[in-house]
């Protein structure tokens, strides 16, 4: 049965680009479109799409339709709730798929609603076998996987970065974007919130850089009492911040560690609740991760579930990463193995080329 | 706000995160191996939501807090004879599945229609808690679904800090990528808000907090009504755990110096 696929997407903070794992799900999007012999349709959300739609023209989709205005150039729920509902209504699509941004994830299960329809998120794989949409998840935070079909349309998928590869626009001469835009008037009782800025670290202290090739974390041992009976957190700051200095590392923590500033303990002050990986934090998505001081029980290295290469530094052998969580465990003062690390890395950057800079989107 | 808030939180109950969790397949579906008999704890994030809940209500005189919690009813009385010892609130029990395989969009419905049905909740003043996802099923969208169900148009997800201005209105701080936070001021209530972690610490036991709570919460858990929870069209083709098992090289006989060598030979790979 041909089906109506609408990829579903908004322009990101700058306002003229789209996020840059939404090309994924628009390769995505093609890729079952193609799969299931059905029609795409592109919906775009923001200010103004005018450029983001000639990035995406090329595609080949049926239509582009857009709500645009300075109602919808913010995270609003009220405002992009009622933009995807028109979006998706005059799409009359079956299947709406779109990346599993904060933005979409805080408004695209209401919408489901508004559309009697349903929703998933944090989807990792989509595929059609004989006609049928399967989609991947992960449940109990990363320590089941499930594979589900659902009967209701329409269905909002909401797919993470990195499962799906981008698609490239290979055609040489621009096609023009012919744009649908729909009309959306918000009432009042939508405009009751209003987004007046982002917060942000400033960026010297800017740990978190989900672009990284490298995850680094830092467990509770760093500010637990050393061989000499005595704390260190003067000399963990320094050596953990030069480390993520020298190679644009993203930080993460262990819960016992960022819990440790709410129970009065000594601290490390760059790491918050934000750093958190695992069971309760967050589950990023680097290429190698590096983890020191921590112990690599379950709850925490639930959150490494994508990250491909691990390494960690314990003093203790029989830690949980010993147990088949890392590839390699080094036996060894993680204080000591940083200071001689740190000192390696900015004589190498010192002699060769410059690591790569690094982007902040998504932990 | 001299009245104060009714702050409804929405929260249930998960396996202990130290527990190893098997999946096997039921005629309804994959569940859980030996469900009943694993440990519990209050969802870690609705947990959250609960501590702020009481901390809002510490600051805003005539505040009410209820905790509507959709699980097995043993399951409950067993989580809450701690949960009950941290702060206050009335217990609206739900006996029913708190599975991480359930449909979201049911248990969204039984949620919403419980919160409908709580004796005098103000509309003007209700304010709707709960994690922004949970540690079962994870999905990240129950919440919206049940402020949908309650036509709640201002829904904030990932939240760390909700602090009420001196015009009444709030000012929210939701996650946003890259490790920063979306500032929103809205207007008051009604409203939803799904926490992360927020910023405040795990309230200590108080005994006597207990004892209050346990007048209403055994008496609650005894009259919770028992509602299968529908499918939902949502249908399981496998479940099964993570097969990855490494090799761990275990390395014990190197200097730091070497380690370090190694280390950045890899990292620059």
């Amino acid at each position: 049965m041909s089906q109506n696929i609408l990829f579903l997407a908004h322009v990101s903070e700058t306002g003229n680009t789209l996020p840059k794992a939404s090309y994924e799900v628009l390769g995505a999007s093609l890729k079952l479109t193609k799969q299931l012999g059905g029609r795409l349709t592109i919906g775009l959300i923001g200010e103004d799409v005018s450029v983001v739609a000639e990035t995406v023209a090329a595609a080949g989709a049926d239509r582009i339709l857009a709500v645009v205005g300075p109602d919808f150039a913010s995270a609003r729920y009220a405002s992009d709730a009622a933009a995807a509902e028109a979006i998706c209504r005059s799409a009359k699509a079956d299947l709406i798929l779109a990346l599993a941004t904060s933005r979409f994830m805080r408004v695209l299960a209401g919408v489901a609603h508004r559309l009697n329809g349903c929703v998933d998120t944090h989807v990792t794989a989509l595929e059609a076998v004989d006609g049928e949409v399967r989609a991947t998840r992960w449940h109990y935070r990363q320590r089941i996987e499930g594979v589900i079909r659902r009967d209701t349309r329409p269905w909002i998928v909401l797919l993470e970065s990195g499962c799906e590869a981008a698609w490239v626009n290979t055609k040489t001469n621009g096609s023009a974007a012919k744009i649908e835009v729909i009309p959306v008037t918000l009432p009042k009782a939508a405009t009751r919130t209003i987004v007046t800025g982002i917060r942000a670290p400033k960026s010297d202290v800017q740990t978190i850089r989900p672009d990284a090739n490298l995850l680094f974390v830092a467990g509770a041992g760093w500010t637990k009492k050393q061989a000499n009976g005595k704390t260190h957190v003067d000399q963990a700051e320094p050596l953990i911040l030069d480390f993520l200095r020298v190679t644009g590392a993203s930080l993460g923590g262990s819960k016992s560690l960022v819990d440790q500033s709410g129970e009065s303990q000594a601290v490390l002050g760059f790491m918050t609740h934000l750093n958190q990986v695992g069971q309760t934090g967050s589950t990023p998505r680097h290429p190698k991760g590096l983890s020191t001081c921590c112990h690599g029980e379950e709850p925490h290295v639930v959150g490494w579930r994508f990250i491909n290469e691990r390494r960690a530094v314990n003093l203790d052998p029989n830690c949980g990463w010993a147990r088949g969580k890392a590839d390699v465990l080094y036996v060894a003062d993680a204080f000591e193995v940083l200071a001689k690390l740190n000192a390696l890395l900015a004589q190498r950057n010192r002699t060769g080329p410059e690591p790569a800079a690094q982007g902040a989107l998504v932990n | 706000m001299t009245n104060g808030y009714h702050i409804v939180v929405c929260g249930s109950i998960v396996p202990d995160p130290l527990q190893t969790l098997e999946p096997i397949q039921t005629p309804t579906g994959p569940a859980l191996k030996n469900e009943m008999m694993l440990p519990a704890v209050l969802d870690p994030w609705a947990a959250h939501a609960l501590y702020e809940a009481a901390n809002l209500a510490s600051k805003a005189a005539g505040t009410k807090v209820w905790l509507v919690s959709v699980g097995p009813k043993a399951k409950l009385q067993q989580v809450m004879m701690t949960i009950a010892q941290r702060v206050s609130f009335e217990l609206v029990p739900v006996d029913s599945s708190a599975s991480g395989f359930a449909d979201a969009h049911s248990t969204a419905a039984l949620l919403a229609e419980t919160i409908q049905g709580i004796a005098g909740l103000d509309r003007s003043r209700l304010l709707v808690f709960g994690g922004w996802e949970s540690a079962s099923r994870g999905a990240g969208a129950t919440m919206q679904l049940v402020g949908e169900r309650l036509e709640i148009l201002d829904q904030f997800q990932g939240v760390d800090q909700l602090s009420v201005q001196a015009d009444g209105s709030f000012e929210v701080l939701e996650r946003i990528e890259g490790g920063r936070h979306q500032v929103s001021v809205c207007q008051g209530p009604p409203a939803l808000f799904g926490w992360a972690t927020g910023n405040l610490p795990e309230p200590r036991n108080n005994p006597q907090v207990g004892m209050a709570n346990m007048r209403t919460v055994m008496p609650a858990l005894q009259r919770a009504k028992s509602v299968p929870l529908a499918d939902g069209g949502l249908h399981f083709l496998s479940a099964s755990p993570p097969k990855q098992q490494r090799q761990t090289r275990v390395v014990k006989d190197l200097s730091a110096e070497q380690i370090a060598q190694e280390i950045a030979e890899w990292i620059g790979k």
